[in-house]
Order: structure tokens, then sequence, then C-alpha cells
């Protein structure tokens, strides 16, 4: 990932924010567009299915917005890190260890707590959990020079051998088949939007979409305030771009990447509070299901910034619910299209960012030039 | 233990570490020529399906060889451009590479032979088969069913990696590749293209990469099946670096991480004198925490190439 969040490109600033996402999810789609023809399919057809399926019903927008709450969770945490420098691979692991510590603190104090008192708890240690297990990796390239691309995806698998180990022995049910624990007492339960909406007095159709939702947009403010309005924002920006003039200037590289590591990890450890506590109200295996690589997209897509985050949130929420109407409407279509689209918007608008950049720039300038021509010759 | 078990142990950790192996060398050529390459395991599913998918439309064993090698060779290739063209990011290439190719077989898999993914069984005839028959009956279970009981692949795995690092250590193109992984200027200023150089290291790449995806395919399993690579690229990066970027200590690497899997299959439920049970995921997890003990230094040092990661810029 580009360290710094900053471009080198010399496109003007709207065209960087706005004209630059858009022109790479064009492309990223019109490639998918190829392949949906490729297999025999109408892409427009596609597109208007999907479009219809995420965001044409109540229903529907629930479930779009019941995948962007754990998307917006996941595509802060590589945004912060990204901020610091960091490719944070590991959200992955982290909101897995974040997920335990929540269920862990649900099975341990859900029968003697209310939810008021449980759920902050149960929030914090989720986010402990995630911290710990980014922080450890911050620790080891901060201190021992191992890198955190690297160890993050070793973390990774060793969490799901955690997790595993952990379904499978001490906190199996004794007469289930399934690997998962036991249920959570109802006070762990996070309140659903429909449930909220019902005690109201209005009708919404039932969805996985709680609480949870609100709290991702609370962090995405909180990531927000940290990064520009705090002097801890404005020192992991200044070790994530230059590290060498962040350390004269006293700010020591190190302890940053342990720091944002830390933060990041804790982010991508509040995704159990949407699929823990808002959805299964017990642990399972594999809860995460690659939310945690959908925000490397994330991120990549939103320039690591807050807002362009949550939006592009809402793009993979609406694409994973979408993608799942059109795969039951129509045969032989495969939500992992879904997926592909987001490798080819991470190799698009992350990888290959100057390959669409550097054109892009050379047109705008030449456009405005011509407009500035046109300009000069009226006035003339 | 008895010979039969000894015999059964040392296939199955052959079987499993050869793709390990493909896979690790692959890793060793494109970081040494500078290229970090977290994307073995796309590359790797992306052999795999297409050996799957033209094996069983074509019958052919050469095409579908010929199509797993093209088919990774094209995202070494696509990796090239994208990193060493366009000096993009390294890890973010080798990341949405996973990513697409993880997608995009399951997508084909189900479009093209609606079997949830699956490609069709390859018949007999396309398979790889042990070169001498029944060799564990004819040679005994240590001579013959480890040694001499294996597919043309897996003695093509071990002696690439005698070749790998002859080449890397003693021919002019090999001294050539490792200088540019260390140091590009040096390359630059002696009249060699750093931008070849490592397209030539991806080229070398893709193809182990492919021989890789082919056996999953052609030797281990009788089809394609979906996210089937399950870690074994990551799983050779970790060996890679296990062997500190080095041909024949990636090799053990490998072997061990593969005597591992090999093992933690027959230790489930087994309790050992004096230690208990060993729970399976710990052995299974064993590859992954060595890797991350042996970078943070705690077990010697790993030293990377010194010009990993870093996009050559010409200086004009």
């Amino acid at each position: 990932m580009s360290a710094s969040p900053g471009s080198a490109t010399r496109l003007p600033r709207w065209a960087d924010i706005f004209l630059l996402p858009l022109v790479n999810l064009c492309i990223a789609l019109a490639v998918a567009a190829v392949v949906v023809a490729l297999v025999g399919q109408q892409p427009l057809t596609v597109m208007h299915s999907l479009i219809e399926g995420a965001f044409g019903s109540a229903r529907g927008l629930s479930y779009t917005l019941y995948y962007t709450t754990s998307f917006i969770f996941t595509g802060l945490a590589v945004a912060v890190a990204a901020h610091a420098g960091l490719f944070n691979i590991g959200a992955e692991g982290q909101a897995t260890i974040g997920g335990l510590g929540t269920g862990l603190l649900a099975l341990w104090l859900a029968p003697h707590l209310p939810s008021v008192l449980l759920w902050p708890l149960m929030l914090l240690a989720g986010m402990c959990g995630g911290a710990l297990w980014a922080a450890v990796p911050g620790y080891l390239q901060a201190r021992r020079g191992s890198h955190v691309v690297i160890t993050t995806i070793m973390f990774n698998f060793l969490s799901s051998a955690l997790m595993s180990y952990l379904l499978v022995h001490p906190l199996k049910v004794n007469d289930g088949m399934a690997v998962e624990s036991a249920p959570f007492a109802p006070s762990a339960h996070l309140t659903g939007i429909h449930e909220l909406l019902g005690a109201l007095g209005i009708d919404w159709p039932s969805s996985p979409l709680n609480l949870s939702f609100l709290l991702a947009l609370l962090a995405a403010a909180g990531v927000q305030l940290l990064l520009w309005h705090t002097r801890l924002g404005y020192r992991l920006r200044a070790a994530g771009s230059s590290p060498g003039a962040a350390e004269y200037a006293g700010i020591e590289p190190g302890r940053q990447i342990i720091i944002a590591m830390a933060i990041s990890g804790a982010l991508a450890g509040m995704l159990g509070m949407n699929e823990i506590a808002g959805v299964n109200d017990k642990l399972l295996l594999d809860f995460v299901a690659g939310a945690g690589f959908t925000g490397i997209a994330v991120a990549v897509m939103g320039r690591n910034h807050p807002f362009g985050v949550i939006m592009a949130s809402l793009l993979f929420g609406a694409l994973f619910q979408g993608g799942a109407e059109v795969a039951f409407e129509i045969p032989g279509f495969s939500r992992d299209m879904v997926v592909m689209l987001q490798g080819l918007i991470v190799l698009v608008s992350g990888a290959m960012a100057q390959a669409v950049a550097q054109p892009l720039s050379r047109l705008v300038h030449a456009l405005s030039g011509l407009s500035g021509h046109r300009k000069e010759l009226q006035h003339g | 233990m008895d010979e039969i078990l000894i015999g059964t142990l040392l296939a199955s950790t052959l079987r499993v570490a050869t793709p390990l192996i493909f896979c690790a060398l692959a890793g060793v050529i494109s970081e040494r020529s500078g290229v970090i390459d977290i994307g073995l395991e796309g590359k790797m599913l992306a052999a795999a399906f297409a050996a799957g998918a033209v094996g069983a439309l074509s019958g052919s064993t050469a095409l579908a060889l010929t199509a797993a090698l093209g088919a990774s060779v094209l995202l070494s290739m696509l990796h090239g451009y994208a990193c060493v063209s366009h000096r993009g990011d390294q890890v973010v290439a080798g990341m949405a590479i996973n990513i697409f190719i993880a997608g995009i077989t399951v997508v084909l898999g189900i479009a093209w032979f609606s079997q949830g993914g699956q490609t069709p069984a390859l018949p007999d005839s396309v398979r790889l088969h042990p070169l001498i028959e029944h060799a564990g009956e004819r040679f005994g279970p240590l001579l013959g069913s480890a040694v001499l009981g294996h597919n043309i692949l897996v003695y093509l795995s071990l002696a690439l990696v005698v070749a790998v690092w002859w080449f890397l250590q003693h021919s002019t193109p090999g001294l050539r590749l490792r200088a540019v992984g260390e140091n590009p200027h040096m390359i630059d200023a002696a009249g060699i293209s750093v931008k070849a150089l490592r397209y030539q290291a991806l080229a070398l790449n893709g193809i182990l990469c492919g021989l890789a995806g082919s056996y999953l395919v052609l030797a281990m399993n009788a089809a394609f099946s979906p996210h089937m690579t399950a870690g074994r690229g990551y799983m050779a990066l970790a060996a890679m670096i296990f062997g500190k970027w080095r041909p024949l200590p990636a090799l053990a690497a490998c072997l061990l991480f593969g005597f591992l899997d090999a093992i933690a299959i027959r230790l489930q439920g087994v309790v050992l004198p004096g230690i208990g049970e060993v729970p399976v995921q710990l052995i299974q997890a064993l590859p992954y925490l060595l890797t991350v003990i042996l970078l943070a230094g705690f077990m010697g040092r790993a030293i990377a190439p010194r010009a990993l990661g870093t996009p050559y810029v010409k200086e004009r």
C-alpha cells in the first residue's frame, strides 16, 4: 500500500477524491461485465437485478446495511494502519479474536448483567482482543524487525487454529454436533433495527441489521477525529508519511507502529458486535467470512478516509446483498462474482493506481488547458 | 514405530510437501529479484483451475499442463505490469491477485460446469500416476512407498530445488537475478535492464506456481474444487522465509511442514506418554508459529534481499 495517503499524481483535488475512484470502479466493473458476458449472462440485466436486490426493498436495504456495518469496521482498521504506513492484512484474524473476546465475555457475564452494562463490556472485550492480535505483529515489526505483512498473514492462520481448538474442545456444547459455543443469555443480544423500530410502532421487515450499524458510523467519526484532530493522530500520520522526519521531530516511529496496529486491531475487533452479538448470539467458526479481506478493498477504494470507507462499504454491502439476490434469481450466477470484483478493485485502484492516475491526470490537464484557452479567447 | 508406518508417513510427507516446494521455489526466485510475492496462493489456484477445466474438456495431460502454466505465468506478468512497470505496491498486487482468483475460479467453475464450482473428475488417462506401479508391494514400505512410489512431479520438484540452487549460486543469470534484488542500481550501472530481469524472474515464478497448481489437480486430487489451495500458497511463503530465501533450507522447511501435516491427522485423539493429548490445531498452527518466531529473530536471523519490495526508479 502506498504508505502515504496523499497521492503523488498531480491531479486536482476534486478529481483525486471523486473522479479517480469513479474511473477505477468503472474499469473494474467493465472487466466484471466481460466476465459476466463470458459466462453467458447479460451484464445490464445482472446489474439491474443487483441494484434492485440491494436497494429495492426495505428488507434488501437492511441486509445491505448489515453487510456495510462489518465492512466499515474492517475498512477503518485497514485505513488507520495505512495512515501509519502499515499494510494490515490481518483484519480477518483480529476480527476473529475480537469476536472471541466479545463472545467469551457474553458467555461469562450475560446471565448476570443487564444489556446496558453488558454491551459496553462486550464491545471493550472485542476491541481488546483485536488490539492484542494486531499489537503483537506491530511490536514485532517495531522492535524485532519482522515485517507486519508476513506476521499478520501468519496471525490470521493462528487465530483460526485457536478458534477451532476452543470450539472443538473447551467451549464445545456437550450434545451438539455443530462446532459452536453454547448460546448466550438473552441480555447479550444486540437489539435489531426492526425490533427497535417495532417498539416505536414502525413496521420494518426482520433482518440481521442491528444497533452496531450506528456503532460503525460512530467509529468512523471517531477515526476522523483521531487522525486529523488529535496529537496522537498527527504523530501516526507523520510517522507513516515520513518516519525519518517524524523521528527528527521527536516522534518515535516504532511506538507509533505499535499504537497504530493496536487501534487498527481494536476497530477490526468491533466486528463481533455485529456478527456475534447482533446476529448469531453464540460463537462459531467462520463468522468473519472474509470481511477482513473486503476491508482491504474498502480502504483502498475509500482512499483511507473514514467517509470514503463508509461509501465504499456501502458499495460492497450492496454488491454482497445484491449479488446474493442475483445468485438466487439467475441460475449459474455465483455471488463469488463480488469477490472477483473486490480483487479487481484492489488491483486497479491499489496496485495499479499510477497506471490509471497518470493518463487520467494528462486528460484532466489537457481538458482544463483547453477550457482555459477558450476563456482566454473569450476575454481577449 | 514399524516400517509400514514410517513408510506411509514419509510418503505422505513428500506428497503434501510437493506443491509447497514448487511454490516456495517460485517465491525464492521472485523475492531474490526484489519482488515480494504474496500472490503465490492465487497463482497456484488459477493454475489448478486451468488444469482442471482444460484437462476435463480436452482429455489431454499436455494441454492441461500448458493451460495451468499459461494461466499462472499470465498472472505473474500482470503482477509485473503493476509492480515492475508501474511501480505499484507489490504486496497489494499480490493480495489483489489472490482475491480476484478466489472469486473468478468459482464464478467460471459454476457457470461452465454447473457442479457447484467443481470441475468434472478427470479420467485416469489425464491424471499423473506413480512412475513405478505398485512400488510399495514390490520394494517394501520404506524404499517402495516412501521413495519410489511417486509421480513425476514429486521428483521434478526435488530436482528443481537443486536446479534453482545451482542457477542462483553458480550461473551468470542467477548472479544477476540475486544482484537485482540486492542492489538494482549496480545492475543498471552494468548496463543490464532491471525491468527485464524482474520480468524474467516473474516468468519463472509463474511456471513454478503453475506446476504447483497442476500437481493439486492432476496428481493429488482428480478435479478442481473451489479454494482447493487452502492456504498452501501462504504456507509456502512461510517455508520460503523459514528457509531464509534459499532453495535448500526452503526445501527442508517444506518437508518439515509436510511432515507436521502428515502426523497431525495421525495424532488426532492420540494420548502421548508424558505429554497428554496434543491438539491437532496446535500441530497445524506450528508452521505459522515457527515462522513468526523465526522472523522475530528468536531463532537465528532471517534477512530478506535488501531491495525487496522497493520498485526501481531509474536515475536520470
